[in-house]
């Protein structure tokens, strides 16, 4: 066994265990921080595969933004951080039954796929390349362009929703109170 | 000789590397347990050289404020953060009732963490740097955002309000000053052609890019002033509103973690900027002996350390609105304007030399003018209004 492989190993299993642990935490605060470690599998994963830049944007998007904004939406709900009830619901045969089904058709899908060699990632030739490509690809008419545009109008009206959620219920001429 | 001054790094892992093979060790393993070690000597050195600059902070601001700092201890009061270091350990470690103890135990885990993870992408020297990634500059974004996680974690985790009061404050600053750190970090990155913060500073050898992106340089340093904490922007430690902010219930060594986190954040984003804008380790002679370039590094970095204890000694704390408003009114759009300035004269100038130089730092000064005059209007129009509440009230 190689070190990539122990490592990749090691990362998988505790990414497995984090995400098994968000669903099975009592208290959501937990629930979260799983979640974080779950995410940071993941930027760890992206590293063996030599995928740098998605690792670390999936640390600065998945870790510092979107998982700080679930911890402060679950400190905003009351009764955090008492435990919660059970867990595990009446129903629960119901809920392994279909995930058995979903692992054996994954694996079915899986076994049919062509896989030539399976030893070591295909190891990418000049990352420089591909850093400068996805720049481009993203400005490109031909290419992506179209969706880059459209997810920046998302995010504006995003933007401009809040501002309109957060604006305070304005009093007439009580001038503007800053400074 | 004449190897080891020019290339003193490879010939000390040279030397390494043929002991352990000669024990017998794989050259896999071999490389393996090098890179663990050097991880461990950068990780410890950096922690050790917070206890230099705790005391000089600390005679820094004593001098500003007229009076001598710590003097007693050791021979110009050296070993003082020793003594504090040893008080801090021998402290007991109080932990609150019903405080949530898996985030409280790894919050002051996650801050340190944060920012000696931050020392790995540095280049120090030449060939001397934790590791050559080509997303250097992203990486210290995301990093340094783990600490706002930390922060969050310690105020939620401590059951006592003020401390998820003073939690909520500074991720709100520090999500609020990441936004133009980040739009002032594309700057180099399009002036070197490339995120790696070794490129980066390669690409300084001819003009640092302090000279042509003065204005970038400027909101660089100010919003990592701010994403750290340091005054004038520490209002998450103040002591009149909110006892101590998110750091209230932790006592003994973990206040310490959190206490060295922010110090030797203050000294990396010193680092950080003396990378980015002041050349690294660029100057005369660096090129053909690293030491050199290190030496130079060491300088640059103390001096932007200087400024940034400077910057604490004499201003006084911002308010949290007051702080808002700079970073959403002034700062923000000045980092947008500011890059659409650079990316438009870099297309547009083709000339490599003086020509280009001249033309950012026009550009740059002009941009200043513009926003130091707009700001004085805007003081005047308050100033205005202040005076004479009810006339002009329409």
């Amino acid at each position: 066994m190689t070190a990539t492989q122990f490592v990749f190993l090691l990362t998988g299993a505790v990414t497995l265990g984090a995400a098994l642990l968000v669903v099975l935490s009592p208290r959501l605060v937990h629930a979260a921080l799983w979640l974080i470690l779950s995410l940071a599998g993941t930027a760890v994963l992206f590293v063996l595969l030599e995928a740098s830049f998605l690792a670390v944007v999936q640390v600065a998007i998945y870790i510092d933004a979107i998982a700080i904004l679930i911890i402060i939406v679950i400190m905003l709900t009351r009764r955090v951080m008492i435990r919660g009830e059970a867990q595990i619901t009446r129903n629960w045969w119901l809920g392994a039954i279909s995930a058995l089904i979903f692992l054996g058709g994954l694996l079915v899908l899986l076994n049919m796929m062509p896989i030539t060699a399976i030893d070591t990632p295909p190891t990418i030739a000049d990352t420089n390349q591909l850093l400068e490509d996805l720049g481009r690809s993203l400005v490109d008419v031909d290419r992506f362009i179209l969706p880059f545009e459209v997810a920046s109008i998302l995010l504006l009206a995003a933007l401009i929703g809040s501002i309109m959620i957060a604006w305070p219920l304005s009093t007439r001429a009580e001038g503007e109170g800053d400074q | 000789m004449d190897q080891i001054l020019g290339d003193p790094f490879g010939w000390f892992n040279q030397l390494l590397r043929s002991l352990l093979e000669g024990w017998g060790l794989s050259p896999g393993f071999t490389s393996f347990v090098l890179n663990l070690l050097g991880a461990f000597v950068m990780g410890l050195g950096v922690l050790l050289l917070t206890l230099l600059l705790i005391w000089a902070e600390r005679k820094i601001v004593a001098r500003i404020q007229d009076r001598l700092g710590p003097n007693r201890v050791g021979p110009f009061g050296i070993l003082q953060t020793v003594a504090d270091l040893v008080k801090l350990v021998t402290k007991e470690l109080i932990v609150p009732v019903g405080a949530d103890l898996g985030p409280y135990n790894l919050a002051p885990l996650l801050a340190v963490m944060s920012v000696v993870g931050l020392w790995a992408v540095v280049p120090l020297a030449p060939r001397l740097l934790g590791a050559d990634i080509n997303v250097g500059v992203l990486y210290v974004v995301s990093i340094g955002a783990i600490s706002t996680l930390s922060i969050l974690l310690a105020g939620i985790s401590s059951n006592n309000k003020y401390a998820i009061l003073g939690a909520f404050r500074t991720v709100a600053q520090m999500v609020s000053y990441a936004v133009p750190l980040v739009l002032a970090l594309i700057v180099p990155t399009l002036l070197a052609g490339s995120m790696g913060m070794v490129e980066i500073v390669e690409e300084q050898r001819s003009i640092w890019f302090l000279v042509i992106a003065p204005v970038a340089a400027l909101i660089f340093f100010i919003s990592s002033i701010a994403e750290v904490g340091r005054a004038p922007f520490d209002l998450l430690e103040a002591e009149s509103e909110l006892v101590a902010g998110f750091h209230i219930e932790y006592s003994g060594l973990r206040f310490g973690m959190f206490f060295v986190a922010e110090f030797l954040h203050a000294f990396t984003i010193s680092a950080l900027t003396a990378t980015l804008f002041l050349g690294g380790w660029q100057g005369p002679g660096a090129a053909e002996y690293p030491l050199l370039g290190l030496f130079y590094f060491g300088i640059k970095t103390a001096l932007v350390y200087f400024v940034v204890i400077w910057i604490r000694g004499s201003f006084p704390r911002i308010r949290i609105d007051q702080m808002n408003q700079l970073n959403w009114k002034l700062i923000t759009p000045l980092a947008l304007v500011s890059l659409m300035v650079t990316a438009v004269v870099e297309k547009l100038v083709v000339d490599m030399g003086l020509i280009r130089i001249g033309v950012h730092l026009g550009a740059n000064l002009l941009l200043l003018a513009i926003t130091l005059w707009a700001l004085r209007a805007y003081a005047r129009a308050v100033r205005r209004r202040v005076e004479d509440p009810m006339g002009s009230q329409t």
